[in-house]
């Protein structure tokens, strides 16, 4: 992050075309300089000067894709240590683990599980992410049919463990179109696994036994012209783990230290004997800084934890995350159920429909678009008055499913009830709590008559 | 080459905080660093765990959070006893939700009676916890510190609107008090001063920034307390040197998330391990942000914990 726009700007072609979709120049730099344009959009810029602002104006995390399609996942590019100075980019990638010493009825079924655990949250798509495939068994056939099979029944993305370079080549090469992670170069295998991964164009893992010779490694790997690498500092336990993850971290972001200038690659699956255990060494690489994580096994119990884990550290402070406007039906709704009107700010939802939920009244909530805005910051600008409700009320569909015309609004907004039932002449405007929590007690004793 | 690790130099220091009373104090605070940085800094005290007793019969458990404690929920004195004896409680966290006035709102002297009893039957620190509402907490609060006299119970939430009243008391009577504030660094800081002002001492004071289970804003309570440490550590501000606990089981054990069985959503799996999960990775975070004091309720989710406590400080 080290130009300023006004830097980016001398090197650029002060053209002013238009072509990359933004009307000058200097506007252009100033995207570049915030991140918020890609130096691809200009046609005219030179690749010398192309290869200088992108350095220059690259995360010092590069980030990494593996895999392809809908499938690809990035990691990296993260900017700072802590998510409050700003935030964190790109959420962890859970990882199943597969080993050809498995039989095979095993890895179907875990394959399956894999494959069918996808959840929804407030409009995102949760899933592990990566299958990683260790050849264990020292068969280079049993390697290869295990690839295959699960090239066959997944589209995720791959990580291929083989420090065995010639092996690992035939395989890789088979399915090197998927963009697997190979793993991984050390210091003995670097030169042949390098240049590997650079003839096949894929995503290479770096692999030192301590963070000085993971470095070492890195370093050669950068000099031979491989761009996207992923670190695997050798820590196999949680305390070293946690140092390590930091210090990479610290290396890249305040030393801009290029070998440590990749996100990395970490083994809950080595460090505990139960998943349990495993859950919580995984959740502690969440919190600090791990990228592609590695896990024995894919349980619900476990990565749906973890994925609600992942989404909160990985949410963007400055940007509260919003839900869809529309009508929610909790529980077994009819005509005479209650009906309470809320904010769209996703934490708002949640706590009120849980307490909606708990309470065992089936209920219709209307969430209102307020920009992401909680309640009562919401009415102070002007997001959630009495106008736009009414026009929201109307509009969603609400009074063709009760009979009743009893809305409930937060307890805050006591101040407008009597403007909204100017606004809703057919509808009674009812003070709800001030706190969700009261919801149960309040919805057990609500009537429609 | 040289291998030069970039190190934070930390500038301030948490003030170590003694709780309980002679015979059976557990201290916590003292870290010249991040929680868990031990590479550049140190944790004399690891992290303690709270185990939770409620004043009366909980009636919104699930049953996986219920079972370990069948046999003694009807009564906070033997509750309290099973957490020590059975599942080696660090310490006891009172929570005294049946005094809230939109529940049972048993009165202040009952509350206090319950109290009592429980802080004569523990032999570990305790912390009381009223409802949360202002007025009520007050006169719950007041009565507690009085009854228990000299006992260093840890009270709280003390928050803007009755940290008078009950600071007070807590002189008063030699308790600590738990000063709380809705996840606001600055108000935080604040109420701090405002403590200091009326007199209460430095080493009985504990921050609580307020806590969410996760899925449920845990992540606006991570960096807030990230914050504070940031704050406390490094930016020498010394009204946020304090222990900072963190409430967090009736958070998570009130989630759908830990209350849908598995016959209703397969894909989120086993109810049990699930909820212990949630309650466990929901501390797990806080203790990486820099909490000091976890209040918990499932005892495997506290075995989890503590392990990873352990492995982390090894």
């Amino acid at each position: 992050m080290g130009l300023s726009g006004i830097e980016i700007f001398k090197k650029l072609p002060k053209t002013n075309c238009g072509k990359c979709g933004v009307p000058t120049c200097l506007a252009f730099a100033m995207k570049l300089a915030t991140g918020q344009a890609e130096l691809d959009a200009c046609p005219d810029i030179s690749d010398d000067v192309k290869e200088e602002i992108g350095e220059a104006s690259a995360p010092p995390v590069r980030t990494v894709v593996i895999g392809t399609g809908d499938r690809a996942v990035k990691l990296g590019g993260e900017t700072v240590l802590f998510r409050h100075e700003k935030r964190f980019e790109n959420p962890p990638a859970f990882t199943l683990f597969l080993s050809d010493k498995m039989d095979e009825a095993e890895i179907t079924s875990r394959l399956k599980k894999f494959n069918d655990t996808v959840y929804e949250r407030v409009g995102v798509v949760l899933r592990p992410e990566l299958v990683a495939i260790k050849a264990e068994s020292g068969d280079a056939s049993k390697f290869g049919a295990l690839v295959e099979k699960v090239c066959n029944e997944t589209d995720a993305g791959l990580v291929l463990m083989n420090e065995d370079a010639d092996a690992l080549s035939l395989v890789a090469k088979g399915c090197s179109n998927r963009k697997p992670l190979l793993y991984a170069a050390n210091k003995d295998n670097f030169e042949a696994i390098g240049n590997l991964a650079k003839e096949i164009s894929c995503p290479l893992a770096v692999k030192g036994n301590n963070l000085e010779e993971l470095s070492e490694v890195s370093e050669k790997l950068i000099a031979m012209g491989l761009k996207d690498l992923v670190l695997d500092s050798g820590a196999r336990t949680a305390k070293q783990a946690l140092e390590d993850q930091i210090i990479i971290r610290r290396f890249a972001l305040l030393k801009k230290f290029k070998p440590f200038g990749f996100p990395t690659i970490v083994f809950p699956c080595d460090m505990a004997d139960n998943l349990m255990k495993e859950t919580m060494i995984a959740c502690q690489m969440v919190a600090k800084y791990g990228g592609v994580i590695v896990m024995s096994e894919i349980e619900g119990h476990s990565v749906f934890p973890l994925l609600l884990a992942s989404m909160n550290i990985f949410t963007d402070p400055q940007r509260p995350m919003a839900v869809e406007q529309k009508i929610y039906e909790i529980g077994a709704t009819n005509e005479s159920s209650p009906v309470l009107i809320t904010g769209n700010f996703s934490l708002t939802y949640f706590i009120v429909s849980g307490e909606v939920d708990s309470s065992r009244v089936p209920s219709y909530l209307l969430i209102k678009d307020t920009e992401g805005l909680s309640v009562l910051t919401a009415w102070a600008a002007g997001k959630f008055a009495a106008d736009t409700i009414a026009i929201f009320v109307k509009k969603s569909g609400i009074e063709e499913k009760v009979k009743h015309r009893k809305l409930v609004i937060p307890g805050y907004l006591a101040t407008i009830s009597g403007e909204l039932e100017e606004e809703l002449p057919d509808w009674e405007i009812l003070i709800g709590p001030r706190e969700a929590s009261y919801l149960p007690v309040y919805l057990k004793q609500w009537s429609a008559d | 080459m040289t291998f030069e690790v970039p190190k934070v130099s930390y500038t301030g220091k948490i003030r170590e905080t003694p709780l309980g009373q002679e015979g059976n104090t557990v201290t916590v605070g003292g870290e010249s660093c991040y929680s868990f940085h031990l590479f550049e800094g140190e944790m004399p005290y690891p992290p303690k765990i709270a185990m939770e007793v409620y004043d009366s019969e909980p009636e919104d458990w699930p049953d996986t959070a219920l079972e370990p404690f069948a046999d003694v929920i009807k009564d906070p004195v033997a509750w309290a006893r099973k957490c020590i004896d059975t599942y080696g409680a660090e310490m006891i966290a009172l929570q005294l939700a049946s005094t809230d006035p939109n529940d049972k709102d048993i009165s202040a002297d009952e509350a206090a009676r319950i109290t009592k009893e429980v802080s004569d039957a523990v032999d570990v620190p305790l912390i009381v916890w009223g409802s949360g509402n202002v007025d009520k907490d007050t006169k719950v609060l007041k009565a507690v510190c009085e009854v228990c006299e000299g006992k260093n119970l840890i009270i709280g939430p003390v928050v803007e609107g009755n940290y008078r009243a009950i600071g007070a008391a807590a002189i008063a009577y030699k308790h600590t008090v738990v000063a709380s504030t809705p996840i606001d660094i600055n108000l935080a800081k604040q109420l701090n001063i405002l403590l200091g002002n009326l007199n209460v001492p430095d080493e009985k004071i504990l921050i609580d920034p307020s806590t969410g289970a996760l899925g449920y804003g845990l992540e606006y309570c991570y960096s807030v307390i990230e914050r504070i440490r940031m704050a406390a550590l490094v930016q020498e501000d010394e009204r946020l040197q304090f222990p900072i606990i963190s409430n967090l089981a009736k958070e998570v054990w009130k989630t759908k998330e830990v209350k849908v069985p598995e016959s209703e959503a397969p894909l989120l799996g086993d109810m049990k391990n699930r909820g212990i999960l949630i309650e466990a990775l929901t501390a797990q975070c806080v203790l990486l942000a820099g909490a000091d004091i976890l209040v918990m309720r499932h005892p495997e989710a506290i075995n989890l914990v503590k392990e990873s406590i352990k492995d982390l400080m090894a």
